[in-house]
């Protein structure tokens, strides 16, 4: 196992952060940890790099327990916090460099493992970390993450406010160090990143409501969704919220996404009340369900 | 060894690249060490001197011009009447204002006794007094003249003999106040940027993150501290090698003492000052909190050094207190090795209590410092 927890609790005051978590990940494996903003997410990252130490429990990390070698950890985890955290006044390169010098090795050493990162940042190599784009920075601090060659990557949040683009290349990124061997721990409110990782893990309130592959998690939904949509789509939902058999309705994209208490649902029927509710241009499609539904189910 | 060159290598870089921070590092100190030291002098001059001449005698004529000679006095005014006198006294017009009665004269010369009234604006005690001793000093002079020129010459043996005392003054010749100020206020200069510095440092990479991106990484405490507060060491020594050359060539500040002396007390206070600065920035987290804190330790250790005010004058408590502030200290020994070209033995019970401090202050400062919470 790469990373294991046992019964980790941490409590801030009366908040309880994180309760009593248990979960593994194996070795290569691409470990999500999903949530809302203060589910317990970045608590359980700080504790797993050392920087936290738990109420209660147990941890290890690539085989070293979190409390009593945690500097053997340091030298083997990769950690992306979730805020921009290098040198702003450093230059791309001046960073990687001090990174890399810190963790006793040099930038030639371990190129390779960076290489397809770095090659889209090297333009860049003599500007200043603060005067990069976010998604810039974000490749410039997963560099510099890998460095030294860890065993078991953190990344917190690492795609929050960056553009679309640079998020799917950020995830392709991902994969390929998962490749080499890479176990890689990354937390994401975003549903969608969900299906791009081996396994995940829903966690809010400082619980964890499921783990499973996310083909599992979506499995596990027992209704069907439909998409429906209309004009006038803020009265809709209200509508719908009203209509007797709705089992869940959420707001989905450009749709709302609709599930029936009854087995057997016809659209036409929910068509005629909306019609009744003078609603316009009616469209209703079933749909497949996603992650972000399963949590929503879940998190009820 | 190699950790902690590439980061005093990394602080110098950013030291050198923050634009809005090397001239206050430099250029503000030196100025504030030109106007502060020419500026902060203790002498009273330039007393706004008013009269009320009621008598309009060639004695009460004598008298004023007495005052009109004065180094000290200036801006003579006379008023019609003390009404009028007091509301510009009110209005902050004059400093003093002396009241010469009617039959001034014909008291003197019959009576051989007469009053003179003198008001002082107090608000400034400490100035009050010193301007209460020149105003004596010129009636006093005046007195003799006016016994000698009234005596008959059959009371002349009666004259009371008059004790003169010529005062030496040593270490400072001339009572120059610079001489007295310089040393002093290049201490607090070279106190206030290193402990600004160094607080505000540490604080600063945990509110930009970059703290928690170094504790992930096998950095060892003692690496960091250093790597960290080394650079403001060497700065600290650099602000006081500029300090020491203006004071010689702008002031000439006289530098009887022996510099290797300054430079190796100096070293030993840096490293209380830095101590204190990561104290401080382990227990704040943001650069303003840190700012503050290190504002109110200044502003004390700064009046309770002896710079200003003498210790001797303050309350016996307080003198207690300022057993504690190593700027106090830190002015003595300046002061001592510069004026009086004290020893190493001299200063050796300061250069104790400095050294004590700093390894009080560096052991807390490392012990409250954490890469855990």
């Amino acid at each position: 196992m790469s990373i294991s927890l046992k019964h980790i609790s941490k409590s801030y005051g009366d908040l309880k952060a994180v309760d009593d978590i248990s979960f593994e990940v194996k070795e290569g494996e691409l470990f999500g940890l999903i949530g809302p903003d203060g589910a317990g997410k970045t608590t359980l990252f700080r504790i797993l790099t050392t920087l936290l130490i738990a109420d209660k429990g147990e941890a290890t990390v690539a085989g070293y327990d979190v409390v009593k070698d945690y500097i053997d950890i340091r030298n083997h985890v990769g950690y992306m916090p979730g805020r921009f955290s290098l040198y702003q006044d450093l230059t791309v390169e001046e960073n990687l460099e001090f990174f890399a010098t810190i963790f006793g090795t040099t930038i030639e050493e371990n190129y390779e493992l960076i290489e397809d990162i770095y090659i889209q940042i090297e333009p860049f190599k003599d500007r200043r970390a603060g005067k990069l784009s976010g998604g810039m920075k974000q490749k410039l601090a997963l560099c510099c993450a890998l460095i030294h060659k860890p065993k078991v990557l953190f990344l917190d949040e690492p795609t929050t406010g960056v553009d679309p683009v640079s998020r799917k290349e950020f995830w392709e990124m991902l994969k390929r160090l998962q490749q080499k061997g890479i176990t890689i721990l990354v937390s994401t409110p975003y549903m969608d990143e969900a299906a791009l990782c081996d396994r995940i893990a829903l966690i809010q309130d400082g619980k964890i409501l499921e783990i499973d592959t996310p083909k599992e998690i979506v499995k596990h939904y027992p209704k069907k969704i439909y998409d429906i949509r209309t004009d006038d789509m803020y009265k809709l939902i209200l509508n719908l919220k009203e209509y007797e058999y709705n089992y869940a309705v959420h707001p989905f994209g450009e749709f709302v996404h609709y599930t029936d208490k009854r087995d057997s649902f016809d659209p036409d029927e929910l068509i005629q009340f909306l019609e009744s509710k003078k609603q316009k241009n009616i469209i209703i499609q079933q749909t497949e369900t996603t992650i972000e539904d399963a949590f929503m189910e879940l998190a009820k | 060894m190699k950790t902690i060159g590439y980061i005093i290598q990394k602080e110098f870089k950013q030291i050198f690249r923050n634009k809005a921070m090397l001239p206050i590092i430099f250029v503000l100190p030196i100025i504030q060490l030109i106007i502060l030291s020419s500026a902060a002098t203790f002498e009273v001059k330039n007393i706004a001197f008013s009269f009320v001449d009621h008598d309009r005698t060639s004695f009460s004529r004598e008298l004023i011009n007495k005052f009109e000679a004065s180094t000290f006095f200036n801006v003579i005014t006379e008023f019609p009447s003390e009404k009028i006198a007091s509301s510009a006294m009110l209005k902050g017009e004059v400093d003093v204002i002396l009241e010469i009665p009617q039959y001034f004269e014909r008291d003197l010369l019959k009576n051989r006794k007469t009053n003179l009234l003198v008001i002082i604006n107090a608000i400034d005690g400490a100035a009050a007094g010193v301007e209460n001793v020149y105003i004596n000093q010129i009636v006093r002079s005046f007195n003799i003249n006016a016994q000698t020129d009234l005596m008959q010459a059959s009371d002349k043996k009666n004259i009371p003999k008059n004790i003169i005392s010529i005062p030496s003054f040593w270490y400072n010749k001339t009572l120059n106040y610079k001489t007295f100020m310089v040393p002093g206020i290049l201490v607090i200069l070279v106190t206030m940027i290193t402990l600004f510095l160094s607080g505000m440092n540490i604080v600063r990479e945990k509110e930009i993150g970059t703290l928690e991106q170094m504790n992930v990484t096998p950095i060892k405490k003692h690496q960091f501290i250093i790597g960290k507060l080394f650079p403001f060491w060497v700065l600290g020594m650099v602000l006081l090698t500029v300090g020491l050359i203006i004071a010689r060539v702008l002031f000439n500040v006289p530098m009887v003492g022996s510099l290797a002396l300054m430079y190796l007390y100096t070293s030993v206070y840096i490293l209380v000052i830095l101590g204190m600065g990561l104290f401080i920035s382990n227990f704040t987290d943001t650069q303003q909190q840190a700012m503050f804190i290190a504002w109110f330790f200044v502003v004390i250790f700064i009046l309770m050094s002896g710079l200003f005010t003498p210790i001797e004058s303050m309350p016996e408590w307080a003198q207690f207190l300022t057993e504690f502030n190593p700027v106090k200290y830190y002015v003595e020994v300046m002061r001592m090795v510069m004026l009086k070209g004290s020893s190493f033995i001299d200063i050796l019970p300061q250069f104790l209590k400095t050294s004590i401090y700093a390894i009080i202050m560096n052991g807390l400062a490392v012990w409250s410092y954490k890469k855990t919470n």
